[in-house]
């Protein structure tokens, strides 16, 4: 056991190293994903066939589709198509597209769950189709996704681990090459494993009590 | 069509992690999800602690763990073996939690009903629990399933030869193109496109038969 514990401090710098570009990855294709996850959530009902059709293909392809394989897409596929980015750019560009997708699911639920009487009402007071949206169906609406949204965002932040696979130099690939180096695989996945624990796990606890003090207000 | 033929050759494998994985985990959430609402605080604090470890940690984690982990050791998983046993573990706790939300969505009356009729524990929960809390699981659970069948694709990272695999394997022959990856992902959207008309089919026809 204690052997366990000298290992993980000789570690620990290069997996934390590792952690914060997880992170940065996670925070990176939230900020990118959600803003194009709210224009989905509209363009998959609209009227105008062009962006329906782009929001549905993207939506569909986005969830539909592995983390693995958009991934590798974007890493492998797309320098095949005369782009070439690197590891972390083509990363969080398949992992914006994830985000996108989902959040636009989720937040289409969210502003479907806001009741008829808020539309009617403003309608009422004469307010603009515009100004309806912006000022009182998109806030209650975001409001009721949040705690999925979070939950979301913890997932999103697991399938981080999957850029390992791209070459990405965050917690998972920091643990394999320490783990090939000391021949220790077991101690520094164990490792790895706690990190991204000490970090879903508050974040779950989080999204969940974020639920229940939200029910109130709504 | 060669390329299509090549990533279908990983299509059984896919089927097989899928399937076997969510075996795995469909009995190891029953005595998770026993733990979870026992009344015992031991035996509670163990089941919570040990379901919000297998959701907290990523399953590549677990399958590494697994994989290359316990290979130092007398025993040495394929990687087959520690792909489903990963992935049935990490599913077991999701699963565990979908069976307690279902048992909660079966009204208490039910309960108080049956234990006025004077059935017995046993049958209590055979004949009248289970049977209903299993139609309030099928929406979450065929949900699950869907992701599971694109989680295993994961398995791909230790060498499990699923579709995701054949891709990359036939990517680096033929000298690689975009395509592939579109195949590959077009190939786990037609698979998981059935499989949630089925279960909103299933759903509609059980929802009939549950009382609120």
């Amino acid at each position: 056991m204690n052997t366990f514990f000298e290992d993980f401090a000789t570690f620990a710098p290069a997996l934390v190293g590792g952690l914060r570009i997880s992170l940065l990855l996670t925070g990176a294709s939230l900020l990118f994903g959600l803003p194009i996850g709210l224009i989905f959530a509209f363009g998959v009902t609209a009227k105008n066939k062009i962006l329906r059709f782009v929001s549905v293909f993207f939506v569909e392809v986005g969830r539909g589709a592995p983390a693995l394989v958009l991934l590798q897409l974007m890493y492998y596929g797309l320098p095949n198509a005369n782009i070439t980015l690197s590891s972390l750019a083509s990363a969080c560009l398949a992992l914006t597209w994830t985000t996108a997708a989902y959040s636009g699911e989720l937040i289409r639920g969210g502003l479907q769950a806001v009741p008829e009487g808020e539309i009617e009402g403003s309608e009422a007071l004469g307010m603009s189709r515009a100004d309806t949206m912006r000022f009182v169906i998109i806030p209650q609406g975001m409001r009721i996704a949040l705690p999925s949204l979070m939950g979301f965002a913890v997932l999103l932040f697991q399938t981080t681990s999957l850029a390992y696979s791209v070459a990405v130099p965050e917690l998972m690939s920091q643990a394999y090459s320490t783990g090939s180096s000391t021949f220790k695989y077991l101690t520094v996945f164990i490792a790895a494993g706690l990190l991204y624990a000490a970090i879903s796990i508050p974040a779950t606890w989080l999204s969940v009590w974020l639920e229940k003090s939200m029910s109130k207000h709504l | 069509m060669d390329m299509l033929l090549a990533i279908l050759i990983g299509l059984p494998m896919t089927i097989l992690v899928t399937v076997l994985a969510l075996l795995i985990g469909s009995v190891l959430a029953l005595p998770l999800v026993a733990g979870l609402r026992s009344h015992n605080r031991f035996v509670w604090l163990l089941c919570r602690g040990l379901v919000d470890l297998l959701r907290g940690i990523p399953p590549v984690v677990w399958l590494f763990i697994l994989y290359y982990g316990i290979s130092v050791g007398v025993i040495r998983l394929t990687s087959l073996q520690a792909g489903v046993l990963g992935l049935g573990l990490v599913a077991a706790a999701y699963l565990a939690e979908i069976y307690r939300g279902a048992l909660t969505a079966v009204h208490a009356g039910q309960w108080e009903a049956s234990s006025a009729l004077g059935l017995d524990r046993a049958t209590i929960w055979a004949r009248i629990i289970a049977p209903q809390a299993w139609r309030a699981a099928i929406p979450a659970y065929t949900t699950f399933a869907i992701g599971l069948l694109k989680d295993s694709s994961i398995a791909s990272t230790i060498g499990v030869a699923e579709i995701v695999f054949m891709s990359n394997h036939y990517a680096r022959q033929s000298g690689g193109s975009i395509t592939v990856y579109f195949v590959a992902a077009a190939v786990y959207i037609v698979l998981s496109v059935p499989l949630g008309m089925l279960s909103r089919k299933i759903d509609i026809r059980m929802r009939k038969t549950v009382t609120r």
